[in-house]
C-alpha cells in the first residue's frame, strides 16, 4: 500500500505529462486529481493504521548508489512521523488538484500544470518516507526542481522566470549546507541510514574534529549543516528571500509548495534528525533565535505588504519560524502539530486568495479590492475562518499549536526560551493584525478597483469552492481533535515512540495561567483594534507611517535584503566573472600563452627574414666574421 | 580468450574508413552514411558483448592480448579492467550518435568527415585499452590528428586559430610525456604497464617523470591555467567534433591520471595531491564564474566542461574509492551530457545560425519537445539527483570531504554557481517572450535529433536512478588500484624511517 501512495502520483504525472496533449485537458485532469486523491485516501486509512495498531515499516526497493562504504538504497519508511506527512502532503494535494480543475480554466498549458503538480506529490512523498539522508536529499532538490517548473509556469513573464531562478539558487544554498552536513555525517559514522546513524550518536557526544584551524564538536557541525539545508527549504531569515517572489507561481502552487507542503520540510528534517539534535543544546538555542526572528521579521514585513499573495507568503514564513522555535526548545512533536494544522488554515487563506484573485480577474493588489464581502460571501466566509485559525482564536486550530509553541518555550526555562516565549506572544499579536488587515482592505471599506464594476465581482465556481470546505473543517477541528494525539496525552502517551526521540521527556507542567490567557486575550482584542485602525480611523495609520517614515520604508522593501544580495552576490559573481574571462584569460593566459608563443615565433623569424638582404657583400661579411671567430676559438684552445 | 575481441574493436572502424575512402563513387554521400553508422553500431555491439563477457569481481586485466612488435622493445599489448571497459563503451556509443548527427551538420566532404571519426574511434578505444606506453603515446597522440583536421576544415571562421591553439597545447604537452616514456624505459627496461605496476619506479624519479606525464593530461582535461584552446576549439568546431572532443578527448585525460599518474607514480602523486587539488578548486570556481558571464552558447557549455573536469581531477587524486569511482562516474556522466548539450546547441545553430544567447528566447512556444530533452541534460549538468550528473559529483565530494574538508567545502560551492550558469543560460534561451521573429519560424526536433537526444536523456536518467552497473564494473579495480597506492606509500614511508 505504500508503493502505492507513491507511486500513484508519479503515474498521473507521466500520464498527464507525456499523454496530456492525446487525451485532452479534461483527462488530465480528471485522471491526476483521481491518482491523487485515492492517494489521499490510502494516506489516511495507512495514518489510522499507524495510530490505532502502531504499524510501522521500511521496504527497501531498489539499490541506489553503492560505492566505497556508501551504500543506498531506495526505500520507504513508515513510522508516526512519515505518516502524519503523508496525510498532510497527499490530502492538500489532492484538494489542490481538484482547485486547480476551476483555478486553470483558461489557461492552455493544463496537462503540463497537472503533471507539475503530481510529480512535485511525488518528490514529496519520496522525502518523506526516506530511510536515509540521500533519498531524503533527492526528494530535497526533486521538490525544489518542481517547485522551480512551477514558479516559472507562466514562462513568459521574465519575473516568474527569475523568481522561478532565485528560488532554485537560494535554496541550493541551503543544499550546499546539507549536502556538507551529509557528507559529515558519513565521514563520521560511515553510512548514511537513519537508523544506523541515530543509534551512534550517543558514542560521538565529544567527538571533535578540525575545520579551518578551529576545534568543533563533530555533533554540533552536523545539526548546524543539516539546518542551513532547513533554513533554505523553510525559508527563514537569510534565505528567505525566495519564498515572497516564488508567489509569481499559480496561486494552488503557492498552497501546495510554499505554504503547506515543500516549505515544511526544513522543520520534518529536524524533526526527524531528534536524536542528533537532542545532543546539540547550542544548536538548538540557534534554532530557536533563527526562528523567532524570522517569525518577527516576517511578520514586520507582513504589517505593510500590499499584495495578497505576498502577506500571505510573509505569514507563512513567520509560522515557520514558530514551528522552528517550538523544535529549539525541544518540542518537536508540537512544531508538527503546527505543522499539521497550519497546512489547512494556510491552504485555506491561499486557496481563498485565489478565489478573489480570480474573481477579480488577476488583481493582487489589495488596495484595489475592498467592499465585497456580500459578493463574494463564501470566499468571505473562508477567508474568515482561515484567519481566525491562523491568528489563534480560541477553539480553532491554529489557538492549540501555537500556545502550546508559546507554553513550551516557556516551560524550558532559559534566557532563550523566556525571549521566544515574549516574541512569540507579540508576533500572535502582529499576526492578528497583518490578517485582520487583509481582511478588512479586501472585503469591507470602499470599492476601490477602477478596472471593473463591483457587480462583474462574481463568486469562483464550485469546483474551486468545494475543496475549500475540506480545507474549513480541517482549519477548525484539526487542532481540538488532534492535540492529545500530538502532545502525547492520555491515550497516546506513547505516540511517537521511536520516530522522535527526547533526551529528557517534555516538561508535563504548565505555565503561570496569565501565560496561558494573555495569547488569545490579545488576539481577540486585536479584532475591534484593527477594525478601528484599518477602516474606520485611517488617519492614524496614515499619521503613523507619515511619522516614522524610515521604519514604514524599512519595511515596506523588506528590510533591503533582496537589494544587499543583489550587490553582494550576483553582481559580484558576474563582475567576478568578467573579470576572470576577459583580463585573466585573454589578457594574461592567452598573451603569456599560446599567443605569446606564437608572437616569439613570428619575431624571431621576421627578424631572421631581415638578415636575407640578398646582398653579397654583407654575407661575405658575415661569413668573415664568422670564420675569425671559429679561429679565434681554436687557437685560443 | 582466443578470439582477439579488443583487437577487433580497435581496428573494426579504421576498416571501415578504409572502406569508405577507397570506395567508388565519390559523390554518393549516402552509402559512405551507411558505412559508417553500420561500422559503429556494430563496434557498439561488439563493446556490449564485451562488458557482458567481463568479469566485475576480478580486478585484473581481461582480455589481454600481447604480439611483438620491436623484438626486445616494443610489445603491442591491450587489456581492460573495470575501469577501461567503461570509456570504451562511451566511445561506441558516443560515436554512432555523432555520425548520425553529421546527417545535417556537415555540408561539404563529408565523406572525409566520417573518416575521421572513424579514425579517431579507432585512436581512442585504443588509447583506453593500451597496456604498453609506447602503444598509449601513439593512439593518444594520434587521435589529435583527426581532432585537429575537423576543427581545421570544418570549423567556423576562426577555424586556424583555434586548431593551431588546440595543436600547439596539447603537442607541448605531449613531447614532454614522451620524454618520461623513453626515460622509463632506460631506468626499468621495459615499458609494459603492469610489468610497472609491479616492478615499481625508483621514487627519487618519480616527481619528475609525474610532472611530465602531468603537463599532457592537464592540458588535455584541460585544468586552469591551460583551458582556455577548450572554448575557442569547441567554438569553431563542428557539432559533432565539439560532441566528441567533449565525450571523449577529454576523457582520455582523466583516464590517463587513473592509469598512469596514479598507478605507475604513486608517491608523486601523493606528493602533488595540493596541486592537484588546487588547480582542480580554481577550475571548478574560476570556470564557473567565467561561464555564468558568457554571450556564446558553446563558450558556456565548453566553460562548463573544464568546471566539470575539475570534479573529475580532485576526485581522482583523493585516492579513495568514493573519490575516484566517482570520478569515472563523473567522466561518463560527462561524455552523455556534455555531447547532448552540444548537440542541443547544434541544433538551434543549425536553424539560426548564431550561437549568440542574446539573440534566442521562448523557444519552448515553437520547440516543445526540444524544451523538454534541453530541460533534462540542463538538470544533469547542474547535478540533479536523479540524473548521472548527481552521482558523479556527490560520490566525488564525498570522498573528498573524507580527505580535506576545506576543499570539499569550496568545491561544494561550484555546485551553487553550476545551477546558476545553467538555469540562467536555458532561461534565456528557452523561456521569455519571442523576441527574435526568426524564432517563430524555428521547426522542433526532427526524427533523427529527436532519437540521438532522446537515448541520451534516457541513458543519463536510467544510470541516474540505477548507477549499481556502471560502479559496480569499476569497483573491485579501482579497489585494487587504491591498494596498489597505499602498499607502495608504505613501503616508501617505511624505507624512510
Amino acid at each position: 500500500m505504500e508503493k502505492l501512495i507513491i507511486f500513484l502520483p508519479l503515474f498521473a504525472s507521466i500520464i498527464s505529462g507525456f499523454f496530456g496533449k492525446k487525451i485532452g485537458n479534461k483527462a488530465s485532469q480528471i485522471t491526476t486529481s483521481l491518482f491523487v486523491s485515492i492517494a489521499a485516501l490510502l494516506s489516511i486509512y495507512l495514518f489510522y493504521d499507524v495510530i490505532i495498531n502502531g504499524y510501522s515499516s521500511n521496504v527497501i526497493i531498489a539499490k541506489w548508489i553503492s560505492s566505497g562504504l556508501l551504500d543506498v538504497n531506495w526505500s520507504i519508511k513508515i513510522d508516526q512521523l512519515s505518516a502524519i506527512m503523508l496525510v498532510v502532503v497527499t490530502l492538500v494535494s489532492a484538494i489542490v488538484h481538484i482547485y486547480s480543475i476551476g483555478y486553470m480554466s483558461h489557461d492552455p498549458h493544463q496537462p503540463r500544470f497537472m503533471s507539475y503538480l503530481s510529480l512535485f506529490t511525488f518528490a514529496m512523498l519520496v522525502l518523506v518516507t526516506s530511510d536515509n539522508f540521500l533519498q531524503l536529499f533527492f526528494g530535497w532538490e526533486g521538490v525544489g526542481l518542481c517547485s522551480y517548473f512551477l514558479i516559472g509556469f507562466w514562462f513568459k513573464k521574465p519575473s516568474a522566470n527569475s523568481a522561478a531562478i532565485k528560488a532554485f539558487i537560494v535554496n541550493r544554498v541551503g543544499d550546499f549546507g546539507f549536502a556538507l552536513g551529509i557528507f559529515l555525517i558519513f565521514y563520521i559514522f560511515g553510512t548514511v541510514n537513519y537508523e544506523q546513524v541515530f543509534n551512534q550518536v550517543v558514542l560521538y557526544e565529544d567527538n571533535n574534529l578540525k575545520f579551518l584551524g578551529l576545534e568543533f564538536n563533530s555533533i554540533n557541525l552536523i545539526c548546524f549543516l543539516l539546518f542551513i539545508g532547513a533554513m533554505g527549504k523553510s525559508a527563514q531569515i537569510f534565505l528567505h528571500t525566495w519564498l515572497p517572489d516564488a508567489m509569481e507561481g499559480p496561486t494552488p502552487v503557492s498552497a501546495l509548495i510554499h505554504a503547506a507542503t515543500m516549505v515544511t520540510a526544513g522543520v520534518f528534517l529536524v524533526v526527524r534528525c531528534s536524536p542528533i539534535y537532542e545532543y546539540s543544546p547550542i544548536i538548538l538555542n540557534f534554532i530557536t533565535i533563527i526562528g523567532m526572528s524570522t517569525a518577527l521579521f516576517a511578520a514586520s514585513i507582513a504589517l505593510v505588504q500590499d499584495d495578497i499573495k505576498k502577506i500571505i507568503a510573509y505569514s507563512t514564513c513567520s509560522q515557520l519560524g514558530y514551528m522552528f522555535f517550538a523544535t529549539g526548545v525541544g518540542a518537536y512533536n508540537i512544531a508538527m502539530f503546527h505543522l499539521f494544522t497550519h497546512a489547512f488554515f494556510k491552504a485555506l487563506l491561499f486557496l481563498g486568495a485565489g478565489s478573489i484573485i480570480h474573481s477579480f480577474k488577476d488583481e493582487q493588489d489589495i488596495k484595489k479590492m475592498g467592499g465585497v464581502y456580500k459578493h463574494l460571501p463564501y470566499t468571505y466566509s473562508f477567508m474568515i475562518i482561515g484567519t481566525l485559525a491562523l491568528t489563534g482564536f480560541p477553539f480553532l486550530s491554529g489557538f492549540y499549536s501555537k500556545d502550546l509553541i508559546i507554553e513550551f518555550a516557556y516551560l524550558k526555562g532559559n534566557t532563550v526560551g523566556y525571549y521566544a516565549c515574549a516574541i512569540g506572544i507579540f508576533t500572535a499579536v502582529l499576526t492578528s493584525v497583518y490578517s485582520w488587515r487583509l481582511i478588512f482592505k479586501t472585503f469591507h471599506g470602499n470599492y476601490n478597483n477602477k478596472n471593473q464594476s463591483i457587480s462583474s465581482v462574481h463568486e469562483s465556481p464550485l469546483v474551486m469552492l468545494l475543496p475549500l470546505i475540506i480545507l474549513a473543517i480541517g482549519s477548525i477541528l484539526s487542532g481540538f481533535i488532534f492535540k492529545d494525539l500530538f502532545i502525547g496525552h492520555g491515550n497516546f502517551i506513547n505516540f511517537w515512540d521511536g520516530s522522535i526521540f527526547f533526551l529528557e521527556p517534555l516538561s508535563a507542567e504548565h505555565p503561570p495561567k496569565y501565560i496561558l490567557y494573555l495569547t488569545p486575550v490579545l488576539v481577540t482584542i486585536s479584532i475591534p483594534f484593527s477594525y478601528y485602525i484599518f477602516l474606520k480611523n485611517k488617519s492614524f495609520i496614515n499619521g503613523l507611517v507619515n511619522s516614522n517614515r524610515p521604519v514604514y520604508l524599512f519595511l515596506k522593501n523588506k528590510w533591503y535584503f533582496d537589494e544587499l544580495y543583489e550587490i553582494l552576490f550576483v553582481k559580484s559573481s558576474k563582475i567576478l566573472g568578467k573579470y576572470f574571462w576577459k583580463k585573466i584569460d585573454g589578457l594574461v593566459i592567452d598573451r603569456f600563452g599560446p599567443d605569446g608563443l606564437s608572437n616569439l615565433f613570428k619575431y624571431f623569424s621576421i627578424k631572421a627574414t631581415k638578415f636575407q638582404t640578398g646582398f653579397i657583400y654583407q654575407y661575405a661579411f658575415v661569413m668573415l666574421i664568422g670564420f675569425s671567430l671559429i679561429l679565434t676559438i681554436i687557437i685560443i684552445k | 580468450m582466443d578470439f582477439p575481441i579488443l583487437s577487433s574493436i580497435i581496428i573494426l572502424p579504421t576498416i571501415g574508413a578504409i572502406f569508405i575512402l577507397f570506395g567508388r563513387s565519390s559523390s554518393n554521400y549516402n552509402a559512405a552514411k551507411y558505412i559508417s553508422l553500420f561500422v559503429s553500431l556494430a563496434n557498439f555491439v561488439l563493446s556490449l558483448y564485451l562488458w557482458y563477457e567481463f568479469d566485475k569481481n576480478s580486478s585484473g586485466f581481461q582480455f589481454v592480448e600481447q604480439r611483438v612488435w620491436l623484438k626486445d622493445f616494443i610489445n603491442y599489448k591491450v587489456g581492460i579492467d573495470g575501469i577501461s571497459v567503461l570509456f570504451i563503451i562511451l566511445t561506441t556509443f558516443i560515436t554512432p550518435l555523432c555520425i548520425i548527427s553529421v546527417n545535417s551538420t556537415i555540408k561539404y566532404r563529408l565523406k572525409d568527415f566520417l573518416v575521421a571519426i572513424l579514425f579517431m574511434e579507432t585512436m581512442m578505444i585504443g588509447v583506453f585499452c593500451s597496456l604498453d606506453l609506447v602503444i598509449f603515446y601513439l593512439f593518444f597522440e594520434a587521435g589529435l590528428i583527426p581532432m585537429f583536421l575537423i576543427i581545421g576544415i570544418w570549423g567556423g571562421e576562426r577555424r586556424v586559430y583555434s586548431a593551431f591553439k588546440f595543436f600547439l597545447y596539447t603537442l607541448l604537452g605531449s613531447v614532454l610525456m614522451l620524454v618520461a616514456i623513453i626515460t622509463i624505459y632506460w631506468m626499468t627496461g621495459t615499458t609494459d604497464v603492469v610489468e610497472l605496476y609491479q616492478i615499481g619506479i625508483n621514487p627519487k624519479f618519480q616527481n619528475l617523470l609525474w610532472l611530465a606525464f602531468f603537463s599532457s593530461f592537464a592540458v588535455k582535461t584541460p585544468m586552469w591555467p591551460v583551458h582556455t584552446w577548450l572554448p575557442d576549439a569547441h567554438v569553431e568546431a563542428p557539432t559533432a567534433g565539439s560532441v566528441l572532443l567533449a565525450a571523449i578527448l577529454l576523457k582520455m585525460a582523466g583516464y590517463g591520471f587513473i592509469r598512469f599518474s596514479v598507478g605507475l607514480f604513486p608517491i608523486a602523486s601523493e606528493f602533488f595531491v595540493p596541486l592537484v587539488f588546487g588547480l582542480s578548486l580554481i577550475a571548478i570556481i574560476y570556470t564557473s564564474l567565467v561561464a555564468l558571464m558568457q554571450e556564446d552558447m558553446k563558450k558556456l557549455i565548453a566553460y562548463s566542461s573544464v568546471a566539470h573536469m575539475g570534479f573529475v581531477t580532485m576526485g581522482i587524486f583523493t585516492m579513495t574509492p568514493e573519490g575516484i569511482e566517482g570520478s569515472i562516474f563523473q567522466m561518463i556522466s560527462h561524455g552523455i551530457i556534455s555531447a547532448a548539450l552540444f548537440l542541443c546547441v547544434g541544433v538551434v545553430y543549425e536553424r539560426m545560425h548564431t550561437r549568440e544567447i542574446s539573440k534566442y528566447g521562448g523557444l519552448v512556444s515553437v520547440m516543445p519537445r526540444y524544451a523538454i530533452v534541453f530541460m533534462v541534460f540542463t538538470l544533469g549538468s547542474l547535478g540533479l539527483p536523479g540524473t548521472t550528473g548527481f552521482v558523479g559529483e556527490f560520490l566525488i565530494l564525498l570522498g573528498t570531504f573524507k580527505v580535506n574538508f576545506l576543499v570539499a567545502t569550496i568545491a561544494s560551492l561550484g555546485v551553487i554557481l553550476g545551477a546558476a550558469y545553467m538555469l540562467w543560460l536555458y532561461r534565456r534561451i528557452v523561456f521569455g517572450e519571442i523576441s527574435n521573429s526568426e524564432i517563430n519560424k524555428l521547426k522542433d526536433l526532427n526524427k533523427s535529433e529527436m532519437i540521438i537526444l532522446s537515448l541520451l536523456a534516457f541513458t543519463s536518467i536510467i544510470f541516474g536512478f540505477y548507477p549499481d552497473p556502471l560502479l559496480s564494473t569499476t569497483s573491485a579495480s579501482v579497489e585494487s588500484l587504491i591498494n596498489l597506492f597505499n602498499s607502495n606509500l608504505n613501503i616508501y614511508t617505511a624505507g624512510k624511517l
